[in-house]
Parts: C-alpha cells; structure tokens; sequence
C-alpha cells in the first residue's frame, strides 16, 4: 500500500528538480501575501462564482465515491462534477497529479492523504483555499487536528479540505483476556506486562510491522513527537526526537524480547496469525476494523475496542494513522464552485453517509462523528459500539503534528532500517538516526530550506 | 502457388521435431526430462496456486491448504466478478482486447511494410533508417511512457482511447523482425514475376510478399499482442476514466483498493485468473505459426 517502485521515485525526483525553482517562487509569494490586504482582495476576487454550467474533474481513489458525486449532479445541475480514477496515491495517482500539474491539465480537484499534502504545497501544486470565506468558516465543523493537516501550520492559508481521520485505539481479543485473567492494558507498562503473559501461553500480544512506518508515526505522534516544523526560515527534522526515541526504544525491547511478531503486514500470514488467535491486540486505526472483520473472520464476536495505552497512567493521548483530504489543484478556473462541491463532499451528512457505507470512510467533522450508522454497535465487535470510542480518541489526538515535503522517501529510508531492526542488524533508533541524516539531506537536494 | 509456397515452412518445422531424427542414450534422457518435469512444475506451480485459490472463499483462502481445494465456489466468484460494479470487469477485458488485438493487428501491418520496404527496396539513407528503428528497439516503453503523456496532453489527447492505441502500433521489433525475414524468405524473382504480370507495388505486397511472410507476421503479432496485454505504465500514466482502462491497470486498481474494500482480495485472485485466458488462447492457437517463423532461415 505504501510501496512506490524505483520507477515512480527517479521520475519524481526528475519532477522535483524542475519544480525546485517554483517552490522558490512560491514561498516568496506566501511570504508576501501573508498580511497584505490588498493581495488578499485580489485573491478573495478569484474565488468567485463563474457564469453558466462548470465542468468539475475530480480524482479519487475511494471506491463507490460515484455514488455520492451523482446524488450532488442530481441536486447542482449548474455544477457537474465528472470522477476520474487509479490507483491509491502512493500506487501511482500522486505521480499522475504530479505529471498532470507539469502538463498544465490537472483535475480540478484530487483527493490526497494529509502525509502528501505538503510534498504538492512545496512543488506548488495547491489552490489556497482561505480565499474562499465558506472553506475559513467550514473550520468550526472539523474536529480540531483534521483542520491543522490542512493549513500546514500557517494558520493563514488552508490547503485542502478535510476528509477522513484515523485516530488510533487498542483492538484485543476480549474472550482471551479475560479466559486467562489478563488485565486489558491501559498503559504502555501494562501493555508489556500483559505481552510477557501472553508470550507464556504462547501467543504474541501483537504484530510490529516493520513496512508500515505509518503505524510507528501514529505512536510517536501520541507520545507527542514532531517530526517536521515548518516557518519562514525553512523546515526543521527531527525524527529521532525525545518522544521517537522513548518509541523506538519501547518497541525494539518488545523485538529483542521476542513479544512481539513481526510478520508483514496485510499479508496472508499476518491474517492468519489473527485469525488463528496467535495475535491478541492490534494498535491501530478506525479503519483497522475492517482490516480484522475480512482478515480473521473465525474470531467473530470475540474482539473489543478500548482507548490506546497511554504513556501516563490517566493520560488522554490518541495517536492517529491515515485520513485524507480533497484539494483543489493550482490553476483551476472554477475554484468557487470546487470549494462548494469539496465542502458538500466532507460536510454534508448525505454525501458523508454514502462514503461511509461505501468504503468505510470515517468523518473528519464533529457531527460527522455522530452519524447514526457510527452510533450503532458491531456484531463482529460482540454488539459494542466500537465508533464511540474512536470518536474520543479523535478529540485526543494532538494537533499540531506535521509531516515533511518527502514523505515517500522518508517512510521507505526508515522501513529499510525497521527490516534490518527486525532481522537483529541494527536497533529502531538506529533507523530513525539514518533517517534524519538522509531526509535533510533529501530535503536540500531539492533545495528546500532546512534549519540545522 | 503462393499457398504451395508457405507450406514447406511448416513441415520443415515438423521435420525437425526433437526425436525423429537424433536418439540419445536412456540416461541422459531421463535426467533431461527430470529437469524438464521439474521447471515445467515450477512454472505452472502458480498458475495452479492462482486456479485453486480462485475457487475458494475469502475465509477458505487463509484457512486451508494452499495448493487444494477447498468448498468449490469458482462459478460463484466468476458471476460476482463479472457482476461487480455494472460489469466493469468485463469491461475492462474488452478494452485489453481491444488495445492489445486491433493494437498489434495495426503494428504489424505498418511494421511488415516497413520491413519490407527496408528489404526489397533500395533507395538512399536506407541502412541510416534501419539502423534508428534498430536503436528504437533498445528504448524501454517504460522510459517513453512520460514524454508521450506531455506530448498527448498538448493535444488533448490524454485519457482517451488513441492515448494507449497509438503508441502501441509502433514495434521496431517487428520492423527488424520483418526485415530479416522478408530478405530470407520472399525471392526477388517472384517480385520481379509479378511486377512483369502486371501487379502494382501495392498488390505485389498484399498478394504475394504478405504470404511469404505469414510466420513472421504471426510472430511480431504474437509479441505485440502479449507486448500491450501486459503494457502497465502508459495505461497508468494516461488513462482516468475506468471504463478505459485495460484489465491488468484495472486489476492494480483493485489490489491497491483492498484495504478499503477487502472483497476485492478475492475479485482480484479471480481477474488474474480470467484476465489470462485470452493469452493461452492466443499462444494454443498461433504457437505452431511461431515456431515456423523463428527457425526459418537457421538451416540454409
């Protein structure tokens, strides 16, 4: 899922290269607009309704997403949006924006995961929405942190428009606990306590993937890490900061312990180790519920959801993995009539009911989160009402968590070193150490500011 | 006269069949056939995998044995394929056919007279000409597939079914292929026959040169053919409208949907297994053309 071949990133770094310039160019511009309201008046002035029918072209990869676009044709004959389709982002679709972009014939709109957001603002692919008073005033209806994806830190401009959200909550085997006496884990200490009895009855407490960087950030981003910043002197990296080394440490103990099984992840085998009750829990994300109903099928009724273990007793922390967003791509003609579509898309109960249906997409508005069918309980979950819990963990989730302009290299530079972690060459820091040095690095081949 | 004439092709190739002529000694044919049982076994091993998996459940697949078969639902999973989505699948396996057939049947036309030509004809700057399209075939598609975006989207082309029928009629391969043959297997004389009988250029191509060069046509067919059915990049560069896309794009489409949609695991599993059927039945049905066509000019 998060793969990219060789291919895809020579040609992306061709791309960067001779995007570098326009990054220049399009940071001095955000520099300058910032407090000028002149500028802003110019920009309010695009923002506006055009004459006659508009035409939308909107990508996305999410499957039935047809069946909500035409419930809008259907009710704004004046604005038709057509669907266009791919693969997932990272499969190919983020590479097509890109060559698009250089073509000059970019969709109007595209849906992107918030880790890619700040690769298309860099290379200057983006509409700035906060020139549209709708987009500003829709912030109120996101939860908190979905809205600081999309403004990339710069409380002055909006990227895109929120879609999905994956906070992360602790999914374990009920019945296994509680057969064999063993605490539900509320904290990280607990969590290791309950894995030394789990590994005596010969099961692993879960699964560490070493592909899925995405699962390790969600951890570090609970734990409070950042590991980008971003402001008008550059970026700063610091992936191997406090909070990823407690992290990494953590998990390479549970490694070196043997309480933890590293299969990789969203194979057969790792599905298999769920349903055949090898693998008791699973830290993961709203949609991970999914992910277990169609792997482990055998374990019906027999899983619960409670709160990620906290690295304070008492503490309210949620990580997050996942969510997406849908943003107008730089040199759209209709950008009034994309932000209307794009805020009916992820506001409206209608269209975010169909996406749920459709392709289990979890809301990143508050009343989103109180949709009726997120208000029922799940069979496969023993009747609970797992969504409730997924809903607290998304208002726990910190807010200020940014992701870097090189997301892809950066996930393949760590997963490289988490293999080797796995295999006993090396520790989890040691890959996060590698990481940092080879991400600056990346950064400034590119000619992105870093601070030291 | 000219079916007289491709027919000695074909039973030449029967001629040299492995063990009507040579008999090698009991050992060494029993170690060359135990290799040749042992790779013939590595190579359907998944296909077998794929054919067996197929037929199972969601839940069958992860459970049981790999390599037999559980409850048979391969009629089942067949019909929900087929079925899925308005039919996209079937969709998707007339796109490929289109592409890959109508695709090859043109790059074969245009790469016979191209090799023709380069054979038979003599005029200046031939060998130069021959000597590009020879460099074209050390060109990946893959390296082209980029450009040929930028270029199509310059003239609104993207997206649209020329975007992957055009560039897949080019086939230097074919053009060398065509050459080579054309020299060895179509006399100067029969030309010059039919120009005195009153044939055009045109004519004596289509009547008699095509004729003499159907194994090698067969051949350039084939390899475009199967070139294009497995073509991935420009379909993924090009196309946004699923109803185009091929069935091998489609099939990744899928595969990298799974997470949101994990009944795709099995849909996916069973289109690999549809989606390569079109292929053994070309190869069952033009192989014996090809072997014509590859030993031609090896004993002369």
């Amino acid at each position: 899922m998060k793969k990219e071949t060789p291919m895809h990133q020579r040609t992306r770094t061709g791309t960067v290269a001779l995007l570098a310039s326009s990054l220049l160019i399009g940071t001095l511009a955000a520099c300058s607009t910032g407090d000028d309201t002149a500028a802003g008046g110019a920009d309010a002035a695009a923002c506006e309704p055009s004459e006659g029918t508009v035409e939308l072209s909107f990508t996305s990869w999410i499957p039935g997403i047809e069946t909500a676009v035409e419930t809008w044709n259907e009710a704004n004959p004046d604005i038709q949006v057509t669907v266009q389709t791919g693969p997932n982002g990272n499969s190919g679709t983020y590479q097509n924006f890109f060559n698009q972009l250089e073509a000059g014939n970019a969709p109007d709109l595209g849906q992107i995961e918030y880790d890619a957001l700040p690769n298309f603002r860099v290379q200057d692919g983006l509409e700035d929405l906060s020139a549209c008073a709708d987009v500003v005033a829709a912030q109120e209806q996101f939860v908190d942190w979905t809205w600081g994806q999309v403004t990339l830190g710069d409380e002055e401009s909006v990227w895109a428009v929120p879609q999905d959200a994956g906070p992360m909550a602790l999914f374990y085997r009920a019945d296994l606990f509680e057969e064999n006496g063993i605490e539900v884990p509320t904290t990280w200490e607990e969590y290791q306590a309950a894995a030394e009895q789990i590994r005596e009855l010969d099961g692993y407490i879960t699964n560490f993937s070493q592909s899925d960087v995405n699962q390790f950030a969600g951890f570090v981003w609970q734990a409070g890490g950042q590991w980008f910043a971003n402001d008008a002197d550059g970026w700063s990296v610091t992936l191997a900061d406090d909070a990823s080394t407690q992290v990494a440490d953590y998990w390479q103990g549970l490694m070196s312990d043997d309480l933890v099984a590293t299969y990789p992840a969203w194979t057969p085998e790792w599905d298999n180790a769920y349903n055949s009750g090898e693998v008791w829990t699973w830290v993961s994300a709203v949609w991970g519920a999914n992910s277990i109903a169609s792997g482990a099928p055998d374990t019906a009724g027999k899983w619960a959801v409670a709160p990620m273990p906290q690295w304070e007793d008492g503490g309210t922390a949620a990580g997050n993995w996942g969510g997406s967003s849908t943003a107008v791509f730089k040199g759209t003609e209709h950008l009034y009539e994309a932000t209307k579509f794009a805020l009916w898309l992820n506001t409206s109960e209608e269209a975010l009911t169909i996406l749920n249906e459709e392709a289990n997409i979890y809301p990143a508005t508050t009343a989103g989160l109180e949709l009726p069918v997120l208000k029922e309980g799940v069979e496969f979950y023993g009747g609970q009402a797992i969504y409730d819990v997924f809903a607290e963990a998304s208002a726990q989730v910190n807010p200020d968590f940014v992701w870097g302009p090189t997301m892809t290299q950066v996930y393949t530079d760590v997963s490289d070193g988490f293999k080797e972690a796995a295999t006993g060459q090396g520790t989890l820091l040691d890959a996060l150490e590698a990481a940092q040095s080879s991400t600056v690095e990346a950064l400034e081949a590119q000619a992105i500011p870093v601070k030291q | 006269m000219t079916t007289l004439q491709a027919r000695p092709a074909r039973s030449a190739a029967a001629a040299s069949a492995p063990g009507r002529s040579v008999r090698t000694p009991v050992v060494p044919r029993i170690a060359a056939m135990t290799v040749m049982v042992v790779f013939t076994g590595y190579f359907l091993f998944p296909l077998w995998w794929l054919l067996v998996a197929s037929s199972k459940t969601r839940g069958d697949v992860l459970g049981t044995n790999p390599l037999w078969f559980a409850d048979l639902h391969l009629v089942d999973n067949v019909r929900d394929v087929l079925t899925y989505r308005d039919g996209l699948f079937g969709q998707w396996m007339g796109n490929s056919l289109l592409y890959a057939g109508v695709g090859a049947a043109v790059a074969t036309l245009l790469a016979s007279m191209c090799g023709y030509a380069l054979a038979k004809y003599q005029f200046r700057g031939r060998e130069a000409l021959f000597n590009v399209v020879l460099g074209g075939v050390l060109v990946p598609a893959t390296a082209l597939a980029l450009p040929l975006f930028l270029i199509f989207s310059a003239v609104d082309l993207t997206d649209t079914y020329w975007s992957v029928l055009l560039p897949s009629i080019v086939s230097p391969f074919g053009v060398y292929l065509s050459r080579i043959y054309a020299a060895a297997s179509v006399p100067d004389e029969l030309i010059e026959a039919a120009r005195l009988d009153g044939a055009g250029e045109i004519r004596t191509f289509f009547g008699v040169s095509v004729r003499l060069m159907v194994p090698a046509l067969v051949t350039v067919y084939l390899f475009q053919f199967v070139a294009i059915w497995n073509n991935f990049f420009l379909p993924l560069i090009m196309l946004r409208d699923e109803r185009k896309f091929p069935v091998t794009f489609g099939l990744y489409t899928w595969n990298s949907q799974v997470n949101q949609i994990p009944e795709l695991n099995t849909f996916v599993l069973v289109g690999a297994l549809l989606s390569i059927i079109p292929l053994v039945v070309a190869f069952l049905a033009l192989q014996r053309f090809w072997r014509g066509g590859l030993g031609a000019g090896s004993v002369k």
